[in-house]
């Protein structure tokens, strides 16, 4: 199992995956809005997600659980 | 036995190291004995041993637990003190650190650079006041890095435990190079950590080289294996003089890579879009010349040796992949150690531009990014050596400062076409000045409004607007940049600079 966390603070501007979903090392998970900038967040290993802890306009701080992945 | 016999003997003794175990130990853990280490190290083995007898009336301490000598790396001689953890887990004694002392002065007399192999447990408390407190004592080993540091190179490669006052040496080196699951580095242990402050965690956890090499910062390489800690290093010395007098040696010059994508076509017109800079790095230096420093560590940032037509280069490039490419405390942390390394043993350097700025909140502020900021470009400002900036695409508020910006003297700023130098990014700006407006506006006129007050601001940052000022040398074009990097740090290379009169500055650390 593993946590996909907020790499900075900022707010969830897309989600790109559903629970469910099978997802590749890499893959983006979701992208934050931050700065300015699109902060892609990706999984670090191959797995399918198992829950997805947030919403599109959520904030986030560094270090929160953004989804979960098995 | 003849007198030689018995010197052979006592020779073939000491060369072993310690006991049997503790060789079979090491090996279940893949770690390889001292001697063949060196093996690996040098071009063709040691060509000088000094202090081989050291401790010799005691048959226990081979050597004293440590090698020490000279050999040739890429056919330069450096110094070497490499610990060996057979014997009573080379830990430090009293000549142990005379040693270490010795070489240490060698490389000091000598300018040649001197590399640290350890794997040692730390001080022999049996020993204390011999090799402790005293003026030969451990402590003059890191007075003596101190003073070494810029005039030679010095290499840390971490076999095993950095444990105690033992982990300054790694702290007091260039580069730190950790294999992965062997190597770490602790004041405490874990024992004494839950012994004295009551903290329950692993040694990995605490001090492994992962968690040093992408959270702490203190290593800056992780690798698989001893052999490949070693090929770091021997690579890693290619690209640096043998002391601060001299200028890095030219290696035959190489074509990039090639590439589907051209650098245009990397580059995402959008501003706040992500790409990767180390595809557009790979399309301006030769081919397999990237030395990466810190790849773990404030991934926003990348750090790197590299050659440009033979030539090494330190680059410095902001990654709009991770994090947006925002500098945070640690990158600003990486580039002020990577920019005094390169300027140091006269290495030029290359900053490539793309940054929306510093972080900004509560976090950033509590862990003092103000300050590391401020040594970002205390560090850049102060380099003397030829140092280009390229804006690759946003060079936005204090982000253009540290990346070298025009007011920070490179000897040239120059843009890519899709370059773009501002306070802030238009969105940003627009929302700072009309916030009032923005609000008193009924909500459908609201986004035609802000965006022509964006397009006004685009236009008024256009590029050829600052390149009109002046603010940047030259616009030049994405395919051509290598080109004109490699004629620029060519005609670069008389640059002799001092940088002001006084004993030295008061960092902001």
């Amino acid at each position: 199992m593993q946590e996909v966390k907020a790499t900075m603070a900022g707010s969830v501007w897309k989600i790109t995956v559903k629970p469910g979903e099978v997802v590749e090392e890499d893959q983006d998970i979701v992208i934050l809005e931050s700065m300015k900038m699109e902060i892609p967040i990706g999984a670090e290993d191959d797995g399918t997600v198992k829950e997805i802890k947030v919403a599109e306009g959520d904030f986030v701080n560094e270090g929160d659980v953004i989804a979960i992945i098995e | 036995m003849s007198y030689v016999e018995d010197l052979q003997n006592r020779i073939a003794n000491i060369e072993k190291g310690g006991l049997e175990k503790y060789h079979q130990k090491n090996k279940e853990k893949g770690k390889l004995f001292v001697r063949e280490r060196l093996e690996l190290l040098f071009d063709e083995g040691m060509d000088i041993e000094d202090a081989f007898f050291a401790n010799c009336m005691d048959d226990s301490l081979p050597s004293d637990g440590v090698v020490t000598g000279i050999g040739k790396i890429n056919g330069q001689s450096v110094c070497v003190m490499a610990n060996d953890s057979t014997v009573k887990a080379g830990s430090w004694g009293k000549r142990t650190v005379e040693k270490i002392l010795r070489i240490q002065e060698t490389a000091m007399k000598l300018e040649i650079p001197i590399l640290y192999l350890v794997d040692s447990a730390g001080a022999r408390i049996t020993d204390q006041i011999e090799m402790f407190p005293g003026r030969r004592g451990a402590g003059r080993i890191f007075h003596n890095q101190i003073k070494l540091s810029g005039r030679v190179p010095q290499i840390c490669l971490l076999f095993g435990p950095s444990a105690a006052g033992g982990a300054y040496i790694p702290a007091f080196c260039d580069i730190v190079i950790m294999v992965d699951g062997n190597a770490s580095m602790y004041l405490g242990s874990p024992r004494m950590a839950e012994k004295v402050i009551g903290e329950k965690v692993s040694l990995e956890e605490m001090g492994g080289a992962k968690m040093h090499c992408s959270v702490s910062g203190v290593g800056d390489v992780l690798v698989k294996s001893e052999e490949a800690a070693i090929s770091y290093s021997r690579n890693y010395l290619s690209y640096f003089p043998a002391n601060f007098r001299e200028n890095p040696k030219s290696m035959e010059a190489k074509d990039i890579q090639s590439f589907e994508k051209s650098i245009t076509d990397l580059i995402p017109e959008n501003q706040n879009a992500p790409f990767n800079m180390h595809d557009l790095i790979k399309q301006i230096i030769d081919e397999d010349s990237f030395c990466e420093i810190k790849k773990r560590f404030a991934k926003e940032l990348i750090t790197g040796l590299a050659r440009i037509d033979g030539k090494t280069v330190g680059i410095i490039a902001n990654q709009p992949k991770m994090k947006g490419g925002v500098l945070f405390h640690d990158s600003a942390d990486k580039s002020a150690k990577f920019v005094q390394l390169c300027d140091a043993f006269n290495i030029p350097l290359l900053f490539l531009v793309d940054v929306p700025g510093f972080m900004i909140g509560t976090k950033v502020e509590r862990a003092g990014i103000i300050r590391h900021g401020a040594k970002m470009l205390a560090t850049m400002s102060e380099a003397t050596v030829p140092k280009i900036s390229v804006i690759v695409r946003k060079a936005y508020g204090a982000g253009l400062y540290a990346m070298a910006g025009p007011a920070f003297e490179p000897d040239c700023c120059i843009a890519l076409p899709s370059a773009q130098i501002a306070v802030m990014g238009p969105e940003a700006a627009v929302n700072a000045v009309y916030a009032n407006k923005i609000a008193e506006l009924p909500e459908e006129e609201r986004p035609a409004f802000i965006k022509e007050k964006q397009d006004e601001y685009k236009d008024n940052i256009d590029i050829y607007r600052l390149a009109s000022e002046m603010v940047i040398d030259a616009v030049i074009e994405p395919e051509k940049l290598r080109e004109e990097l490699t004629r620029r740090f060519a005609i670069y290379e008389t640059k002799n600079l001092n940088f002001t009169e006084r004993k030295h500055g008061v960092y902001p650390v």
